[in-house]
């Protein structure tokens, strides 16, 4: 069984995100990057069907500059057995639905049986490219995932997506694409073996030429981004516990209106 | 119409459309002088469903009503959307955040070719354009963004947008389109609920309480629950908690959980991690307890009491329970 674990290289969590000298894009420097948190998942997950299936082969997958090898390299040492590196200046300005696109194409020339990939990756928010590049292939897609379990042959996936008051489970044929919501799984930390292993792995360089792709025109630009309003200087409030908690209650009613 | 503003309906599964709705209603009539029109995809709606979106004013709901959409899967789903909206050529599809559309319009514009800003906190006609604010880096920065063409897909955040005041009588036109609908490739084997703690959901709550590292183990949250109970607040957590093993992690607030505004969050015992700030600091009213007074959340708290969290929350209790009993 082929898997593809799509990732993405973004600023660790602890980051103070500043906006940089061009205000469409973030001040880089300094800044410590590491594999999104929900892609950790799938990569995990991916892993865990190899181990459990005897066999698999688990490549990791992503899109960015030069610098995302590193994101590559860590997946490599948690124990993917390659890496595919979309790097392309065509990609420099890829919106979502770009990014899904080129995913898509590399998906469809190394055609695995399963995509995995986070929910979202935690720096743009978005949440999209799983559901596109589903679509894109016509693949069904199971979201924000919290169990999965694939059947012997490896035709279907038994998956649980959560949703608002539940989970809901289902069968998934294959192929398809599941992306992993926090709780699916524990990520391995990589060993030292691990570490060391991952330098002779291979990371394949793909242009948009190699899938057939050009440069494509964003369908969504960022205009700016702006720090958030400040917050108004909030209030300590004194006194033994009962008088600030009347005090709060208060507060809260008369003049924040809140309750 | 091609002026229109499309609004996707999430209803309750029972025939009735989430409160949200008024939100996503109010805003798309904002932004297009009243022009608006619902879409509702549902295996069997109601007459008083329909009615609740011509007060909150659809002008017209296209009632896509057919056994295929239950359970909601996406690839039945986003095909009959897309083909509707081919041929009526909407200016714009908005939706609520809620784990379904976040799939559904992700597919859809995939399907139009089309941009998707989702998690909206703003949307601004400017000139002809519509902008879109939204949080990156779970809300540590705003991104303005906009589309390159119609339609403009967008999701909205819960509790953000003004919602549309009801106009008892107002009512709208109910077309019922046909759709081609592709066979469902997910088969559903079950559906779990949660054991309902009787509070509201986390994402759609007007008010949260977070309980964080200072609750000092699992069994403590039912304090923040009584507490929850008496004032319809929904009771979350920090990482540090849901790391420990605390509590679910679909009750974790903050970057790698659920990112929340309400009109009122109360922290106890959160230290205030940048992570976890990220996650509520564009709640309306930030209250925050805690023992440190050096804990970062007091830098973005409106009102806080350095205290012990186990005093003020039994008092809390009583203080609102004396109040509302009045």
């Amino acid at each position: 069984m082929k898997i593809l674990v799509l990732v993405k290289q973004v600023p660790d969590t602890a980051t103070q995100v500043k906006i940089g000298a061009n205000p469409k894009a973030i001040d880089t420097a300094g800044i410590t990057w590491i594999v999104s948190p929900y892609d950790e998942f799938a990569v995990e997950e991916a892993l865990r069907i190899k181990e459990k299936r005897g066999q698999a082969d688990v490549v990791a997958v992503t899109l960015g500059p030069d610098r995302a090898k590193e994101a590559l390299r860590s997946c490599l040492a948690m124990g993917c057995d390659r890496a595919i590196h979309l790097n392309d200046p065509a990609w420099a300005e890829a919106d979502t639905l770009a990014t899904a696109k080129a995913l898509a194409a590399v998906v469809k020339q190394e055609s695995p049986e399963l995509v995995l990939t986070g929910r979202q990756a935690i720096d743009d928010d978005m949440g999209a490219v799983p559901a596109q590049v589903a679509e894109l292939l016509g693949w069904p897609c199971a979201y924000w995932i919290m169990e999965e379990a694939v059947d012997g042959d490896g035709k279907t996936a038994r998956t649980g997506r959560q949703v608002e008051g539940g989970l809901e489970i289902f069968d998934v044929p294959l192929p398809a694409v599941l992306s992993a919501q926090k709780g699916l799984n524990e990520p391995r930390y990589p060993t030292l073996k691990g570490i060391m292993g991952a330098k002779k792995k291979e990371i394949k360089d793909v242009k948009a030429g190699d899938l057939g792709l050009g440069a494509e025109t964003p369908q969504l630009s960022v205009v700016a981004l702006e720090a958030l309003p400040p917050r108004p200087p909030g209030r300590i409030i004194q006194g033994d516990v009962p008088t600030a908690v009347k005090e709060l209650v208060r507060s809260l009613r008369e003049d924040a209106k809140a309750i | 119409m091609a002026n229109a503003f499309w609004c996707v309906v999430e209803d309750d599964r029972k025939g009735a459309p989430k409160k949200v709705m008024a939100e996503v209603i109010g805003e798309a009539a904002r932004l297009s002088g009243g022009e608006v029109e619902a879409v509702w995809l549902t295996d069997k709606a109601t007459d008083e469903g329909v009615k609740q979106l011509g007060e909150w004013g659809a002008r017209k709901v296209w009632l896509l009503e057919n056994a295929a959409f239950a359970p909601y899967r996406a690839e039945v789903w986003a095909p009959a959307i897309a083909e509707l909206a081919k041929a009526q050529s909407p200016r714009a599809i908005l939706a609520p955040v809620t784990s379904r559309q976040r799939e559904l319009m992700a597919r859809l514009a995939a399907r139009l070719d089309v941009g998707l800003a989702a998690d909206c906190m703003g949307l601004a006609m400017e000139g002809d354009r519509l902008i879109a604010t939204r949080p990156v880096y779970a809300g540590k920065l705003l991104a303005k963004m906009a589309w390159a063409k119609t339609p403009w897909l967008a999701t909205l955040r819960p509790n953000v947008f003004k919602p549309a005041d009801a106009v008892p009588g107002r009512a709208a036109a109910v077309e019922r389109p046909t759709a081609s609908l592709p066979a469902a490739a997910l088969k559903l084997v079950e559906r779990r609920e949660e054991v309902s703690t009787g509070l509201p959901e986390l994402t759609e709550a007007e008010i949260v309480l977070s309980g964080g590292r200072g609750m000092k183990g699992p069994e403590n949250y039912v304090i923040l629950e009584e507490l929850g109970g008496v004032i319809g607040a929904a009771v979350g957590a920090s990482r540090a908690a849901v790391d420990a093993g605390w509590r679910p992690h679909r009750f974790q607030i903050g970057q790698t959980g659920r990112t929340i505004s309400p009109k009122l969050y109360m922290g106890f015992g959160v230290s205030g991690a940048i992570q976890h700030l990220a996650g509520m600091r564009t709640s309306k009213v930030i209250v925050a307890i805690n023992k440190d007074p050096e804990a970062p959340i007091f830098k973005i708290a409106d009102y806080g009491i350095v205290a012990d969290l186990f005093e003020v929350v039994p008092a809390l209790t009583q203080e609102f329970k004396r109040l509302l009993e009045k």
